[in-house]
């Protein structure tokens, strides 16, 4: 660490005196001349065929520009939105993807599928507009839920998928998992149901579509997490435009967990209504609009098996789930539960057998992709509560039973595909069970009891796989796109630095954390270093921001760029002092001969790199290196969550007590931001096993959480200060060391709740959200069972 | 349509508005003063919180004809009166109280408007929480949010305490 600014340091982040004083700038506070507003026609049922729609009523106002259709949209050669990660079902056959047109043409098929777009001068003349028009609808029956969606019977949304059924997959050997099973001393059956979630970013999506008649080119501010992956899909897949004609940018986005990777059917319709109407077409989501439309997440419904011989080690694990993918495939649908999740479920324990078999299913419901963890938290919670009502069934100890079971040998074949690189499992369980003081666990249960509450601590040892991705790799499973990492380093003539990077900031402090690295290298000060993001006219090719991708990849990326800029400056450093390539070092700003006492400023060497008045012979003048990074594995950050709760037996209301964190993520650049990482995701957790839930009414598929008076987000007073602490191992894998952070919390607290909350009460018979209705339930349920016997 | 006229930001400024036009519709449109936010529809987020006539309010709960004649402070000008910011920004960044910025305005007018209502210094962790039942944040976890408004309270406590020791 040089300075206090480089790789280590807490720094306060560059990018937030824009942010404290109101001078973020964020899709909806774009403006160009000439702008309109747009109002989308969504349909009001599940499911139902559209006869047609009468456009005149809402044509005839005054301000209306126009009300564009999906046959208007069709006619014009846009594009069904697809699914970009060809998963196959284990017999073989392809995935059966449904047609998805980004406005409905012949059938809607969830509450808030787009039918029209109005645009108009302002934003309430298009609401009103939107009222009025009419669409003839012929409803028909709707399903929610997934199981129910495969039973006989029920109704049909595809007829590309036969029994909604979209693929039937499996990973691992089941001859062998059931054989492990059949000999094991003890099984452990588990149900298990991952409740569905919607990630509410608090910007809600906006897309600002702007046709250029002159240049024939189209630029479209939005609300997104991959800004160049939006490109490349909506030019190659969409038809909206050729890359070179159409510009995305992603200015300050307003957090994203997923729900802003996806490119959704309004943006592109926004730029397809710009070029018809001849305006500038602005659209910004209501939050119920974002509660109808964001890709939800989670929804899965499982069965577990597990098997223990008579020491109490693992002898396989079969699990089954149904997995909700909703009335659409989105973009990255088919890979969340099946390689981010089935791939993860040997978990942090050596599992000599495993079998999963995934369905996935489509309801009459919002489409379901990736949220914060992404196919790890339904993974993590299903191998987490099994591991802990195991423990309860053999009577051992939970802490105990995993501690047998860690693997302690790197790297670590699994039998679903994963490697684990490195990992010490057992210094995060250590340093999680001494934090919230484990072994005197019983004496706070007792005074606990004594005031007549329930108290109970519950723990999870989440592993999950990070740095997607190896493009070789997830394009062998099925992967449409590579999942590198792209930088270019530019070094100004006055030596100040700016580097584009293909990785998106919305929330992760890239603008800072990427300058501490080139202030690591460099020992420029962080103000000379600016980090550029988010403008696929102004940034190369790049990947986005997911998956905890962007230190691990993102980074790597830049490493890989300073290395090639390092060399160069040495180059004409050498010249210019007269000395050796090799006796070039680089400290603190300056360019020094080893050994001796002739240094050359930085701002200097970039000065000659540009006035290339005396280069080395044959060298190219001006210092610019751009550098594309491929991962060679996941990454694996892993750790031990401990929660310990109390709960009043009255009301049912459970109160998190304490929540210790215990994590590897490897290196870390920046201890305040990835802290703060953490301190978000358990939030997300706490609020999954606590409070979230999206409900649709079963009988007419409507959402009835669609606001923030039905959906119950995690407020300042549902969670406690977090303890926090880090055990590293270094990532072999990358050039610094780096796991990555961003999606843990949200995958090792729900199951270290819940563990928490079923320890209080006796019973494992409470679901997510664990509301205090449902505790109360459980308590009397487990009381009435007791009382029967 | 109504004309209202009002000061924001120390400027008055007279316009005519649609009767339905909320204030954070007018701040935003009218004004460009898009530092105030709206993430619901239903006064729930608490992104879009401002002063009005000191006191904090949700601006998509109140019509801009309503605010007719009143005086609002907005994110933008939270720093009046301040060298440099305000003790709330301030902290907000030293304790990393914010990630994607979009309820931090809305956060630090609520912050800054609890210390007037309990008196600096007089915050404690458990009524910072319960006071921020009207604002909603995603990314934080809210555990350097509660940091950074007491450590402002407390702040704000000790350059009153400066002032006051001047003043005497």
């Amino acid at each position: 660490m040089s300075e206090g600014q480089g790789i280590g340091a807490s720094v306060a982040r560059k990018e937030d005196k824009r942010f404290i004083t109101g001078l973020g700038r964020y899709t909806d506070d774009m403006k160009v001349p000439g702008m309109m507003h747009a109002a989308f026609v969504r349909s009001p049922h599940a499911h139902a065929k559209v006869n047609g729609v009468d456009k005149s009523a809402a044509l005839e106002m005054d301000g209306v520009i126009d009300v564009l259709i999906g046959p208007e949209l069709k006619a014009d050669g846009i594009g069904d939105l697809i699914c970009g990660w060809a998963v196959s079902s284990k017999d073989g056959s392809p995935m059966n993807m449904g047609a998805w047109s980004p406005l409905a043409t012949d059938t809607v098929r969830h509450v808030g599928n787009p039918v029209a777009i109005v645009v108009a001068e302002t934003r309430d003349i298009a609401l009103d507009a939107a009222e009025r028009v009419m669409v003839d609808y012929d409803p028909l029956p709707a399903v929610t839920d997934a199981v129910d969606a495969l039973s006989d019977g029920a109704p049909q949304l595809h007829p590309e998928a036969a029994n909604n059924l979209i693929f039937d997959w499996e990973i691992g050997e089941e001859q062998a998992t059931d054989d492990a099973l059949a000999g094991a001393a003890h099984v452990v059956e588990v149900d298990i149901r991952n409740n569905r979630l919607s990630p509410n970013p608090m910007e809600p999506r906006a897309a600002l579509g702007h046709y250029n008649k002159a240049e024939d080119h189209y630029t479209v501010w939005t609300t997104s997490q991959n800004p160049h992956v939006a490109r490349l899909v909506m030019s190659a897949f969409y038809n909206v435009a050729p890359e070179n004609k159409l510009r995305v940018i992603a200015p300050d986005v307003g957090g994203g967990f997923g729900a802003k990777i996806y490119i959704y059917p309004e943006e592109i319709v926004c730029l397809w209504a710009s070029k018809r109407t001849g305006v500038p077409v602005k659209w910004v989501a209501t939050r119920t609009e974002a509660f109808m439309t964001d890709a939800h997440g989670r929804d899965h419904t499982s069965t577990a098996k597990i098997g223990f011989d008579a020491d109490h080690k693992i002898v396989g694990l079969k699990v089954e789930t149904v997995a909700n993918l909703g009335a659409y495939m989105s973009l990255f649908s088919s890979a969340t539960p099946t390689y981010l999740y089935a791939t993860l479920l040997s978990g942090q324990y050596n599992i000599p057998n495993i079998h999963a078999n995934v369905k996935t299913v489509y309801t009459n419901t919002v489409p379901v992709d990736a949220y914060r963890g992404a196919g790890r938290p339904e993974a993590t919670y299903l191998v987490e509560r099994t591991m802990t009502q195991a423990a309860r069934q053999l009577g051992v100890d939970p802490a105990e039973l995993r501690r047998k079971n860690f693997i302690r040998e790197f790297p670590h074949q699994t039998p679903v595909i994963m490697n684990y690189d490195t990992g010490d499992f057992e210094a995060s369980l250590d340093a999680a069970t001494e934090a919230i003081d484990y072994k005197n666990f019983e004496s706070r249960r007792q005074e606990s009891r004594n005031r007549g509450k329930l108290r109970g601590i519950g723990m999870s040892c989440y592993i999950e796989a990070c740095g997607i991705a190896p493009s070789a790799a997830v394009g062998s499973l099925g992967a449409g796109v590579g999942l590198w990492e792209s930088a270019e380093v530019r070094v100004n003539a006055a030596g100040t630095i700016e580097v584009l990077t293909g990785s998106h900031s919305h929330g992760q402090g890239h603008e800072t954390t990427f300058a501490q690295l080139v202030h690591e290298r460099l020992g420029l000060p962080l103000d000379q270093v600016n980090i550029v993001h988010g403008d696929t006219d102004v940034v190369q090719m790049g990947m986005g921001t997911y998956g905890s991708r962007s230190g691990a990849v993102g980074m790597s990326a830049i490493v890989k760029a300073l290395d090639k800029v390092e060399a160069k400056a040495k180059k004409i450093a050498a010249h210019l002092l007269e000395a050796d390539e090799g006796d070039i070092e680089i400290e603190n700003g300056e360019l020094k001969v080893a050994g001796t006492d002739k240094t050359l400023p930085w701002f200097q060497m970039a000065l000659g790199a540009y006035t290339a008045h005396n280069l080395p012979d044959g060298l190219e003048p001006g210092l610019k290196e751009t550098a594309f990074y491929d991962p060679t594995n996941f990454t694996f950050p892993a750790g031990c969550y401990i929660c310990e709760v109390e709960i009043d037996p009255e009301t049912g209301k459970t109160e998190i007590l304490r929540f210790v964190a215990a994590d590897d993520f490897g290196n870390i650049i920046n201890p305040m931001i990835v802290e703060g990482q953490v301190h978000g995701g358990l939030t997300q957790g706490i609020g999954q096993a606590l409070l979230e839930g999206v409900h649709y009414d079963a009988d007419s598929g409507q959402l009835i959480t669609a606001s923030y008076m039905d959906y119950c987000m995690p407020r300042a007073d549902n969670v406690p200060m977090f303890e926090v602490s880090h055990q590293t191992t270094p990532c072999p894998g990358n050039p610094l060391g780096i796991k990555g952070c961003g999606e843990a919390g949200a995958i090792g607290s729900p199951p270290a709740v819940i563990n928490a909350i079923t320890d209080a009460i006796g019973t494992e018979a409470v679901t997510m959200p664990a509301t205090p209705m449902k505790v109360w339930q459980a308590i009397r349920g487990a009381a009435m069972a007791q009382a029967a016997e | 349509m109504s004309e209202v006229t009002l000061v924001v930001n120390g400027r008055k400024v007279k316009r005519v508005v649609e009767d339905r036009t909320l204030l954070v519709h007018f701040l935003r449109d009218e004004l460009d003063l898009t530092g105030t936010h709206v993430g619901c529809d239903t006064a729930q987020c608490g992104t879009c919180v401002v002063q009005m006539d000191g006191k904090a309010v949700k601006s998509c709960s109140i019509l801009a004809a309503q605010a007719d004649g009143s005086e609002v402070v907005t994110i933008e000008a939270a720093d009046s009166g301040y060298d440099d910011l305000h003790p709330m920004q301030k902290a907000f960044k030293e304790y990393h109280g914010l990630q994607c910025g979009f309820c931090t305005p809305g956060m630090i007018m609520a912050g800054i408007d609890m210390v007037r209502r309990y008196g600096p210094g007089n915050l404690d962790e458990a009524t910072v929480r319960q006071n921020l039942e009207g604002n909603i944040c995603r990314c934080t976890g809210y555990h350097n949010i509660v940091k950074a408004i007491l450590a402002a309270s407390d702040e704000m406590a000790k350059s009153d305490t400066q002032l006051n020791e001047a003043a005497e």
